[in-house]
C-alpha cells in the first residue's frame, strides 16, 4: 500500500480560498472594532469579495482538475462563480444601511454572508458529490442563521427554524442518494459516474438527489417553506438567498445531472419537464394572490427556477448557455426588485404591501421608474435582461424538442405580468398612503440599484457578449 | 450470514422512521433527532457499501457527514434556543406567523 500526496493546485480553488479568509478576517475584525466601525467591515468584505472575482477572471480557459477531480475549473464554474459574487457584492451595498436601520449591524453579518459565499463558490466548481454536498452545507448553515437573525424579532426566528428543518431534512434525502450512487457506481466522482453501467439503484439514487436539489431551488412540490422564510427573513438576506443560491444550487444541478446521469435523461427529463410546468404555474398563480411583496417575490422566484428547469430539460449546449445566462439576468433584476424594496423603508418599516407603493412616482421619480424596469424584466418584456434569459431558455427547448414546454413557460410569462405591474400601477396611479414620508435613498443603496440597473439594460440591449461566455463551458 | 443486502434494507428502514418522525412529530427538538437519525442511516448505508465494494472512500465519508451533523446540531439548537427565549415554546405548529 502506497500514500500519494493529492495534487494541491491551489490556483484551481483561489476564489474559494479568497472569500474564506476574507470571512475569517472579518470574523476577527468584529473583535477588534467598536459598533460605529462595523461600516468598515462591510468594506472588508467587498473587497474580499471584488479580489475573489479578479481571481475567477484568472481561471477562465484554465480547463483544469485539481485535488483527485474533486474541483474542476471550467468556464460554467467560473462564469457562476462571477454572478454568485455579482449578487454578492449588491446584497453587502444594500445591507450597510439597512442592517444599521435594524439594528444588526455586526461583524458576524458580513462574515456569515462570506461564509455562505464560500460554500456556493465551491459547489459551482466540485465534481464529486460528496464535495457538492460540503458546499451545500457550508453554503446553507450561515443562511439559516442569517434568516434568524433578527434575534428580538419572532418573524425572523421563525423563519430561521423554518428553513433549518426543511434544509437539514432534505440534505439527508440528497446524503441518502449519494450513498446508493457510490453503491450503484463504487464512485462519487461525476464523470467516473457517468462512465459506469445504469442501474435501478442509480436511478432511485439520482431521485434522491433530485429532491435534495428541488429543496434548495425551490421546485414544486419541495417549494413551501419559501414563501414563509422569504417573508421572515431581513430583506437583504432573503434578496441574496434568492438569487445566489439558486445560481449555486442550480450550477451543481445542471453539473451533476448532465456530466453524471446523462445515461438516464430518458427518465429524468420527463420528471423534470412536468416539475417545470407544476413550478412555473403553481409558483405565478399564487403570486397574483399575494398583497405582501416579499411573498409575491418569493413565489415569483419559484416560478423562475420552474424556468430554469426547462433549460436544463433541454439540455446540449443550447440549454447550458441559457439557463447561465438566465441566472445572471435573474440575479441583476432580483437583486434590483429587491433593492427598491430596501430602498424604500424608512427605519425598521418596510413598504411590504403592494397598497404601500400607492403615489411613489411623485415622491421619488427615479426611483419608482427603477423598480418598474426590474419589473418589467422579471416579467420578460423587451429590451431587458429577463427577456432575452426567457427568450435563449425557450428558443432552446424548441430547438431540442420541448416546444410544448415552451409554450407553457410562455403562457407562465403571460399570468405573471399582472402581478408584477401591480405594485407599478399603484405607484403611477394610486395616491400616497397616509402615514409615509418621501424614501431618503443612501448613497451605498442607490449605487447598489444603478449597478443592478446598468446590468439589466446592458444586458437586455447588448446580449451577445454575456451569450457567449455563457456557451459551450461545461467541462466533462 | 449478513449480507450488504441486509444492511442497506436496515438503512432504508431507519431512514424511513427518520423521515416520517420529522413529518408527524410536531417538537423541534424531536424532529431533529429523527434528521439525526436519518444521516446516521446514510452513514450505514455507506460502511455497508464501502464495505461490499472494498472500498474505503465510503468510510471516509462517514467522518465528514459526522462532522457536518455536529455543525448542524450548533445551528440548529441556538436557533430553538432563541425562539424558546422569545415564545417560552418551541412547538412548530404554534410558530405560524408566516403564512399564507
Amino acid at each position: 500500500m502506497s500514500l500519494s500526496v493529492p495534487d494541491l493546485n491551489l490556483r484551481i480553488i483561489a476564489p474559494v480560498l479568497i472569500v474564506a479568509i476574507s470571512a475569517l478576517v472579518v470574523l476577527l475584525g468584529e473583535l477588534v472594532t467598536s459598533s460605529a466601525q462595523k461600516r468598515g467591515l462591510g468594506y472588508a468584505s467587498l473587497v474580499g469579495l471584488l479580489a475573489a472575482g479578479g481571481a475567477a477572471m484568472g481561471l477562465w480557459d484554465a480547463h483544469a482538475v485539481a485535488f483527485r477531480e474533486m474541483v474542476r475549473a471550467d468556464n460554467f464554474g467560473v462564469f457562476l462563480t462571477l454572478t454568485i459574487l455579482a449578487g454578492a457584492v449588491l446584497c453587502i451595498l444594500l445591507s450597510f444601511d439597512f442592517t444599521r436601520a435594524h439594528r444588526i449591524e455586526t461583524g458576524e453579518y458580513y462574515a456569515l454572508i462570506l461564509f455562505s459565499v464560500t460554500g456556493m463558490l465551491l459547489m459551482v466548481t466540485a465534481a464529486d458529490l460528496i464535495i457538492i454536498f460540503l458546499a451545500l452545507e457550508l453554503l446553507s448553515l450561515p443562511l439559516y442563521i442569517l434568516a434568524a437573525f433578527k434575534r428580538e424579532d419572532e418573524r425572523s426566528l421563525e423563519a430561521g427554524l423554518k428553513y433549518f428543518l426543511l434544509g437539514a431534512f432534505s440534505s439527508a434525502f440528497f446524503l441518502y442518494g449519494i450513498a446508493l450512487v457510490y453503491g450503484a457506481t463504487g464512485t462519487t466522482n461525476l464523470a467516473r459516474i457517468a462512465a459506469s453501467a445504469p442501474s435501478e439503484m442509480l436511478l432511485i439514487g439520482a431521485g434522491l438527489l433530485l429532491v435534495g436539489f428541488a429543496f434548495k431551488v425551490a421546485l414544486v412540490p419541495f417549494h413551501w417553506w419559501t414563501p414563509d422564510v422569504y417573508e421572515g427573513a431581513p430583506t437583504t438576506i432573503t434578496a441574496f438567498m434568492s438569487v445566489a443560491v439558486k445560481a449555486a444550487a442550480f450550477g451543481a444541478f445542471l453539473r451533476a445531472f448532465l456530466v453524471a446521469l446523462p445515461a438516464l435523461a430518458m427518465d429524468w427529463r420527463v420528471v423534470l419537464a412536468i416539475i417545470a410546468v407544476l413550478t412555473m404555474t403553481l409558483g405565478n398563480v399564487a403570486a397574483l394572490l399575494q398583497a405582501n411583496i416579499k411573498r409575491m417575490l418569493a413565489y415569483s422566484s419559484i416560478a423562475h427556477a420552474g424556468y430554469i428547469l426547462i433549460a436544463l430539460v433541454a439540455m446540449g449546449g443550447a440549454g447550458v448557455s441559457a439557463a447561465l445566462f438566465y441566472l445572471l439576468a435573474y440575479t441583476l433584476t432580483n437583486l434590483g426588485a429587491f433593492g427598491a424594496v430596501i430602498a424604500l423603508g424608512e427605519g425598521e418599516r418596510e413598504r411590504l404591501n403592494v397598497s404601500d407603493y400607492g403615489g411613489l412616482a411623485r415622491m421619488q421619480p427615479l426611483l419608482a421608474a427603477m423598480l418598474t424596469v426590474f419589473m418589467l424584466s422579471l416579467a420578460g418584456f423587451p429590451p431587458f435582461a429577463g427577456f432575452v434569459g426567457k427568450f435563449l431558455i425557450f428558443g432552446a427547448a424548441v430547438q431540442n424538442g420541448w416546444a410544448w414546454l415552451a409554450v407553457v413557460g410562455v403562457l407562465n410569462s403571460l399570468v405573471s405580468v399582472y402581478f408584477y405591474l401591480r405594485p407599478v400601477v399603484a405607484m403611477y396611479m394610486s395616491e400616497p398612503v397616509e402615514g409615509w414620508g418621501a424614501p431618503r435613498v443612501a448613497p451605498l443603496v442607490a449605487l447598489a440599484l444603478v449597478l443592478a440597473l446598468i446590468g439589466v439594460i446592458a444586458l437586455g440591449v447588448f446580449p451577445a457578449p454575456a451569450i457567449a461566455l455563457a456557451a459551450g463551458g461545461l467541462g466533462r | 450470514m449478513l449480507t450488504v443486502n441486509h444492511l442497506i434494507f436496515l438503512s432504508a428502514i431507519l431512514f424511513s422512521i427518520g423521515a416520517v418522525g420529522v413529518l408527524v412529530r410536531r417538537n423541534p427538538l424531536i424532529m431533529f433527532m429523527s434528521i439525526e437519525l436519518m444521516l446516521n442511516a446514510v452513514n450505514l448505508a455507506f460502511v455497508a457499501f464501502a464495505r461490499y465494494l472494498q472500498n474505503l472512500d465510503g468510510q471516509v465519508f462517514v467522518f465528514l457527514i459526522l462532522t457536518v451533523a455536529a455543525a448542524e446540531v450548533a445551528v440548529g439548537l441556538a436557533i430553538i434556543v432563541a425562539l424558546f427565549r422569545q415564545r417560552e415554546t418551541i412547538d412548530v405548529d404554534e410558530a405560524s406567523i408566516l403564512k399564507g
